[in-house]
């Protein structure tokens, strides 16, 4: 079992991600420089957060063309697992891999904040070991992080299960003062019909171990394991 | 076109460059001197000063006159730290400028080959209340701190903002960095030996930044367009070098390092030089530019942004390139190492300038007159301000001033996480603190003191000092060494000089009292209004860096049921010039700023070392900025609990309760811990000789204080966490 984690000129969550995967779950995790990923010799991938490309042009639409993403579409539908975190979710999103839009903060300024995530659908494959309802607690550090549907688009979201994780408040409700960025319906996370492409804005790897967690949780894990007993599990079909 | 040089050499330098050059120097050549010999680079006005500041330590394997102090913590890793300014900059482009800033001390912690890992920065701006165009460049300064540092992948961890009017004309933009790497792997800023390559690595060369270290060393020239003396950021460039030259690095390519900073090119060749005891022979056609025709003066000096000079051994010149290419990095090979002891300089095959490099690397010193000003005199003796008559509303505003209240609006648009090295989040502390291993952190703490360095500059600078250590205290950790920043109006004027020259004796002083070496600093002049010739107050900004080792020793201002008793370590004397009470309650800058008495500020530094180390202490603060009152109530809000303090137990001589809760003293801190430990504390204090008295309990959801039974003040902990978090939003408008 092999997870790759790709690097865009500009990614700067990679290194953290790595060492969450590698060192502290011990999987075969890789960083991969874009231009040599090939997804054969993969079995999952991450697209870490960062600023790839320098958010030129917008989050994510140059890395969205490049042919990495190529690699990514085609691994997608072969249902391998696919993670995008903050800048990785927005270059899926401008690559058409995950459905919506990423828009500029509400505030108009990018926010570094501990949140509120509550899993929506325990169905996805980054969600096997979290209970639907179940409140993780993670940092966001985002400046387009503002999920935007259409009303169609937004139904057929509900009704298939594709809202992974939503922004809530203490007691679990998706209040207002709650939602960091104005993301529609406290959006935080979708998935591709299948369940296999999910892309969040909070940062897992940043909520993977006690010592850097305000609350002494490690709430980000239950992303990763999930995602490798996935991996497991279709490894073995 | 080519600009018409304009150089700020005096004519006692000219002919000293005459005198070294035994001829006419030419235009080229007068405009490598004019940048090497600007302040910014050269330190003429005050290296003889700096030399005060002991450098030595147990841990410092690198410290002043490299790009950053480099620092041993055990088990071959080091720590680099860095601090810069970038005022002037700042001052006519806010959001290129302090990104700008954020760039050049990234690259000097690049240049001694380890990655920069935290970022803090220090604000001063005028009265946020009054004057849009200090919310202006407040907001723009902030967004292009973090713009910069967030795309970079740096975070930025905490720092310090401070508005007074004094900075109406003079903002201040200060940045440190901080490093991690192996000691085996620090690379130098030097060019050793001859027949080595140089390579210039990264952005264009442009005509931006032109004259940009000259025009940080003359006051700014009010109305006057001086833009494009501003570098223009470009942080993705930044990222891709700073991984090219880790890179580069770790594959054992780099003889020798050097950002490319104030001065450009002509400052980077003359100090490698210098330092390697070499010369150098340019070619400048092979270099990079953005524009056609500029001219060899304005390629020296230009401080196009992004740039690394690489000295390289030539055999190795192809491995090193392809990683650059890897990287997308532009790079050209500009020339080599000779032993010739001279800079030359050429445009293809002819030579532009010929210069000695001795001479070039070291402008004779400037010498200033020195005059004690007569204000310090006026406003010692002064009447105490009237009692406030409503109490909590007193309270309320000072805790709640903009200097006072909460810095989210500022530190929540900073990526302050990435890296996995924040432990210790701003806003949780006086000082920061990162993971190095699971095992080992280093505390980080930025403060200035303006206000009391104003009252008296010498006992300013040494409480700004003792400050910053006591907040390293306060988390837990050990001090090891601090850097400093020297921010003054124009030396010539010699009642500006004697308050940096007392200033630098402060901090000279408390580095020999407590053995700590000073490893690094910059010195920022000419910050004053150019029409009134009104200086800044003085403002040296010290950042003290601190070593932790075992992460149960981590403590915070946090309060938690676990701590249920409070005590104040420390007297409490009526100590109040200069305070955050005074200036903004009363408009009064007069009066007794703080005494720091070396020997009781060592016994409650120990002692909370001590009682941190056998675990006694849950939760612990400095009282510092807005005195004991502004302590509790951080602490409070941190915890999200209450606190109940007895003012009568308060060890001091204040006969009055604005004195007793709002003197700014040193040598206190703020403790919790259980009452079985209790004992345990006193036993510490005694040996330490260090006065303490336990003046409150951790209880309930409101901060509440009473007087000998009455209750003079009692407010929800919600409350006032809302009033201080929606302060800075509702002057900004949101």
């Amino acid at each position: 079992m092999k997870v790759a984690i790709v690097q865009f000129p500009g990614t700067n969550c990679d290194r953290d991600t790595y060492y969450i995967l590698k060192d502290v779950l011990q999987a075969d995790a890789e960083l991969i420089w874009h231009e040599d990923l090939g997804m054969d010799t993969f079995d999952s991938a991450v697209i870490p957060g960062g600023f790839s490309y320098g958010d030129n042009l917008r989050a994510g639409v140059i890395a969205a063309h490049s042919p990495a993403l190529r690699q990514l579409r085609k691994a997608g539908q072969d249902g391998k697992p696919i993670l995008g975190i903050c800048n990785g979710f927005q270059i899926l999103i401008e690559s058409g891999l995950l459905p919506g839009a990423l828009l500029r903060n509400s505030s108009l300024r990018f926010v570094c904040r501990w949140v509120n995530v509550r899993v929506e659908a325990g169905n996805s494959l980054f969600t096997t070991f979290s209970r639907n309802g179940t409140i993780l607690k993670m940092p966001i550090a985002h400046n387009e992080g503002r999920y935007y549907a259409e009303g169609d688009l937004l139904a057929s979201l509900e009704m298939n299960g594709q809202i992974i994780f939503k922004y809530v408040d203490e007691g679990g409700q998706p209040s207002k003062p709650s939602n960091p960025n104005g993301s529609i319906l406290n959006i935080a996370g979708v998935s591709n019909y299948e369940g296999n492409v999910v892309g969040l804005m909070p940062h897992p790897e940043r909520a993977s171990e006690s010592l850097l967690s305000p609350f002494r949780t490690t709430d980000g894990l239950q992303i990763f394991r999930s995602m490798l007993r996935s991996v497991e599990v279709l490894l073995k079909r | 076109m080519a600009q018409k040089m304009i150089f700020s050499l005096t004519s006692n330098e000219l002919l000293a460059i005459k005198d070294g050059m035994k001829r006419e120097p030419n235009d080229v050549e007068l405009s490598i001197f004019d940048a090497q010999w600007a302040e910014h680079c050269s330190y003429k006005s005050s290296r003889s000063l700096l030399s005060l500041l002991p450098t030595r330590g147990k841990r410092v394997i690198l410290g002043p006159g490299y790009d950053a102090g480099v620092l041993d913590i055990d088990n071959n890793q080091i720590v680099t730290i860095h601090i810069e300014s970038h005022n002037h900059p700042s001052a006519i482009d806010p959001y290129g400028g302090a990104a700008t800033g954020v760039g050049g001390v990234l690259r000097d912690i690049l240049s001694v080959g380890t990655r920069p890992i935290a970022i803090l920065d220090s604000l001063r701006f005028g009265d946020i209340e009054k004057s849009p165009q200090s919310r202006w460049l407040f907001k723009n300064v902030v967004r292009g701190i973090a713009d910069y540092g967030n795309c970079v992948g740096v975070p930025t961890v905490g720092g310090e903002v401070e508005f007074d009017e004094s900075y109406e004309r003079n903002c201040l933009v200060d940045v440190v960095c901080l490093g991690l790497g192996r000691r085996k792997e620090v690379v130098l800023a030097e060019a050793s030996h001859p027949g080595d390559i140089l390579i210039l690595v990264g952005g264009r060369t442009g005509r931006d930044g032109i004259h940009g270290s000259s025009f940080a060393s003359r006051d700014l020239a009010s109305g006057s367009d001086e833009r494009s003396a501003v570098q223009i950021p470009d942080p993705l460039t930044k990222k891709l070098i700073v991984e090219a030259t880790l890179k580069a690095h770790s594959g054992g390519y780099v003889r020798g390092l050097k950002d490319l900073g104030g001065g450009g090119l002509a400052c980077a060749l003359s100090e490698i030089a210098d330092k390697g005891g070499t010369g150098l022979d340019v070619d400048l056609s092979r270099i990079h530019v953005r524009e056609d025709g500029m001219s060899p003066a304005e390629i020296l000096i230009s401080e196009s942004q992004e740039r690394m000079l690489f000295v390289v051994k030539d055999e190795l010149k192809d491995d090193v390139s392809a990683v650059f290419r890897r990287y997308h990095v532009q790079y050209s090979i500009i020339g080599k190492v000779t032993s010739s002891r001279r800079l030359v300089i050429r445009v293809n095959e002819t030579k532009v300038a010929d210069v000695p490099v001795d001479l070039v690397a070291h402008a004779p010193l400037q010498l200033w007159p020195s005059k004690r000003p007569e204000y310090l005199d006026l406003g010692v003796s002064i009447e105490k301000p009237p009692l406030p008559r409503n109490i909590s509303e007193t309270i309320i505003r000072v805790i709640s001033s903009p200097n006072l209240a909460s810095k989210k609006w500022v530190y929540e648009q900073f990526d302050y996480e990435v890296g996995l090295h924040t432990v210790l989040k701003p806003g949780d502390s006086g000082a920061s603190v990162l993971r190095i291993t699971d095992d080992k952190f280093i505390a980080i703490s930025l403060d200035g003191r303006p206000n009391h360095c104003y009252r008296n500059p010498r006992q300013g600078a040494m409480g700004t000092v003792a400050e910053a250590a006591r907040n390293t205290i306060s988390v837990g950790a050990e001090p090891i060494a601090l850097v400093d920043h020297l921010q003054f109006g124009n030396p010539g004027n010699p009642e500006v000089f004697w308050t940096l020259t007392e200033s630098v004796k402060g901090i000279a002083d408390y580095c020999r009292f407590f053995d700590l070496p000073c490893v690094g600093g910059k010195v920022s002049f000419y910050n004053e209004d150019v029409d009134t010739k009104r200086a800044i107050k003085p403002t040296p900004v010290i950042a003290v860096l601190g070593l932790l080792k075992g992460a149960r020793h981590i403590r915070s201002r946090k309060l938690t049921p676990n701590g249920r008793m409070i005590v104040l370590i420390g007297q409490t004397e009526n100590e109040l010039g200069g305070s955050e009470y005074y200036r903004y309650i009363h408009g009064m800058s007069g009066g007794m700023p703080p005494n720091l008495d070396f020997h009781r500020e060592r016994g409650a530094q120990r002692l909370v070392a001590d009682a941190v180390r056998v675990g006694l202490l849950d939760a612990i603060d400095d009282c510092s900025s807005g005195g004991l009152i502004a302590t509790i109530s951080k602490m409070c809000i941190a915890g999200g609990i209450g606190a109940h303090i007895q003012l009568e137990k308060i060890l001091s001589d204040c006969k009055r309760w604005d004195d007793l809760i709002f003197s700014e003293s040193h040598s206190r801190f703020v403790v919790t811990l259980d009452p079985d430990k209790y004992q345990g504390l006193a036993n510490i204090a005694k040996n330490h000789q260090i006065p303490y008295s336990l003046i409150g309990n951790v209880e309930g959801d409101k901060l509440v204080l009473t007087n000998n039974g009455d209750e003079i003040f009692s407010e929800g902990v919600h409350t006032l966490e809302k009033t201080s978090n929606d302060k800075i939003p509702s002057i900004m408008g949101h």
